[in-house]
């Protein structure tokens, strides 16, 4: 049974100075499935995210990745582990290249990365694996323009790329098409998509469509605590999870 | 901007760098050029942390002056040679740095220049009880010695261009530095430190390792000045030197390679050639940093780099 869930929390709560942001939450992630996590504004998603890879300090509560208590762990060594997160805003090293910042989560597995007397150009062994991740995002033509002059849904794009040369074995997405046009959003969703074969995935996400198209299992959050569990058409027949969007959409 | 620079650019520069300094001590006093050089390695050590890694320390003085009173010690008391004497001081300031370090980067942002300017005060307050430092009348009559046992530094060209080859070695250090496979992780912190955790890095220890680095330039500054001009004062590890050294290095232009000696350069000549006009100097130097701030954020060397890629 532990052997298929790669994620779980068990009644994890977090408060901060009295507010409680998670209430109690316990969430399965099985092995190889894309899972969304959605609800209203506050219900605590991201709190949630920053818990799980250990950017916020648990208040109660246990975390397990592949079993293992992770409840406790620096957020580096989780991300180390194989459990690495995307940002909200898009994470980007914005005065070095594209290339640069694939570059960056290629570069420590070498073990070089405290050398400050080695030249940078040590480090253009990883050019080639660097560029192959950009061809996959569609960016080897920008892998020389410095990330903050890339346009948002690019940034987005090199973020995903940054992320995937860690090769994660869990993926945590924080709302991958926040603030996209149209076309942006479906291009990202067909690239999740990919990305996600062999691979599990946890997403935020606000575009419902896409949570649709994309997810396997989908857990509705509000107000800190787990409202409904199950497929898209399981918890979008919920009487519940509906009053909790109409009430916080008005 | 660094990919600005061509391999033939870099060149050009290190050549004028170099014909500078051979020049220098013909046009102007060795001594004074010497000071200038002390202070702009002092303020490239500082621009290490400050400009590549963000942090802002405000207790740089502390490495400064202890590298300058243990360089002094040795070579006065304990009669090393120069080299070691130099070497000892840069020990101590690394070492001096790790304990700064190890208690300062528990915070960020303004508390870790607060720690860092209250443990200089620490090192102040020891340097003035100890009595083998002189305390307020300084460690005077530092012996220069000879280099490797037969080239005399009493001479003060000799002493210069023994300056001025430390300066430009650590000079490329801090260029190597910043342009390495650790310089990237630090870029990487600086612009974005909760990505950098993501990606698997333990940002402290990163932090941890440009700050002993920074301190230990520094320190190098110091020990060189303590041989230079064979002395160390309380001056040397006062906050008023943390202070000048931050403003001296922004007026340059912080985060870009020449910025810092620039700054030091402009502050240094200033001083001296104003100095008939007495206490108006630091009325003067006031006046010029708070237009420059306000008017001119990124520093002489920034402005100027600002210009030159708008207009490429």
């Amino acid at each position: 049974m532990p052997d298929d869930l790669i994620l779980e929390t068990r009644e994890v709560t977090k408060e901060f100075r009295g507010f409680v942001a998670v209430a109690g939450v316990s969430l399965k992630v099985k092995r190889g499935s894309i899972h969304g996590l959605i609800g209203p504004n506050g219900a605590g998603k991201t709190t949630m995210f920053n818990l799980l890879t250990r950017f916020l300090p648990v208040t109660r509560g246990t975390i397990l990745h592949r079993g293992e208590d992770v409840t406790r762990m620096p957020p580096a060594q989780v991300a180390r582990r194989g459990v690495v997160r995307s940002f909200q805003i898009s994470a980007v090293f914005g005065s070095l290249t594209a290339l640069e910042n694939v570059r960056i989560a290629l570069q420590r597995p070498l073990g070089t990365s405290f050398r400050f007397w080695a030249p940078s150009r040590s480090l253009s062994v990883l050019d080639d694996r660097a560029r192959a991740l950009l061809a996959d995002v569609d960016l080897q033509d920008l892998a020389d323009v410095p990330a903050g002059e890339l346009p948002y849904g690019r940034k987005r794009a090199l973020e995903l790329a940054t992320t995937l040369a860690l090769e994660p074995e869990v993926l945590l997405l924080d709302e991958p098409t926040a603030g996209m046009g149209h076309e942006d959003v479906g291009r990202v969703a067909e690239l999740i998509k990919r990305v996600a074969r062999g691979r599990t995935v946890l997403m935020v996400e606000h575009n419902l469509s896409v949570v649709a198209d994309l997810c396997d299992t989908i857990t509705v959050l509000a107000r800190g605590s787990v409202l409904a569990e199950g497929s898209y058409a399981q918890v979008s027949a919920d009487p519940s999870v509906r009053e909790a969007y109409i009430g916080s959409a008005a | 901007m660094r990919r600005v620079w061509s391999g033939q650019a870099v060149f050009m520069g290190w050549a004028s760098l170099v014909a500078l300094g051979v020049a220098a001590p013909f046009v102007v006093y060795p001594v004074f050029a010497m000071n200038v050089l002390v202070m702009a390695l002092f303020a490239s050590a500082l621009n290490l942390l400050l400009g590549y890694a963000g942090l802002l320390s405000f207790g740089h003085a502390a490495f400064l002056g202890s590298a300058a009173y243990v360089t002094g010690l040795a070579a006065k008391t304990w009669g090393f040679g120069v080299l070691l004497s130099m070497a000892t001081g840069v020990a101590v300031a690394a070492a001096l740095g790790l304990v700064f370090g190890l208690l300062a980067l528990r915070r960020s942002g303004i508390y870790f220049a607060m720690i860092t300017l209250g443990l200089a005060q620490v090192v102040y307050f020891l340097v003035v009880q100890m009595p083998w430092t002189g305390g307020e009348d300084g460690l005077q009559g530092i012996p220069r010695g000879k280099l490797l046992g037969f080239l005399d530094l009493g001479d003060s060209f000799a002493m210069y261009f023994f300056t001025y080859a430390v300066f430009l070695a650590a000079f490329w250090l801090i260029q190597r530095t910043i342009d390495s496979p650790f310089g990237q992780v630090l870029r990487a912190i600086r612009e974005n430190e909760p990505r950098a955790i993501s990606l698997g890095y333990d940002v402290q220890r990163y932090k941890l390792l440009a700050f002993v680095l920074s301190a230990a330039l520094a320190g190098l500054a110091g020990s060189l000045k303590a041989i230079a001009m064979q002395f160390a004062t309380l001056g040397d590890v006062a906050w008023q030197r943390s202070g000048e050294v931050v403003l001296m290095t922004l007026l340059g232009g912080m985060g870009t390679v020449l910025g810092p000696s620039v700054g030091v350069l402009l502050v240094v000549t200033m001083e001296n050639y104003l100095a008939s006009l007495g206490s108006w100097v630091t009325v003067i130097t006031g006046a010029v940093f708070v237009v420059m701030v306000m008017a001119f954020r990124r520093g002489v060397v920034g402005e100027i780099q600002a210009l030159l890629s708008r207009r490429s």
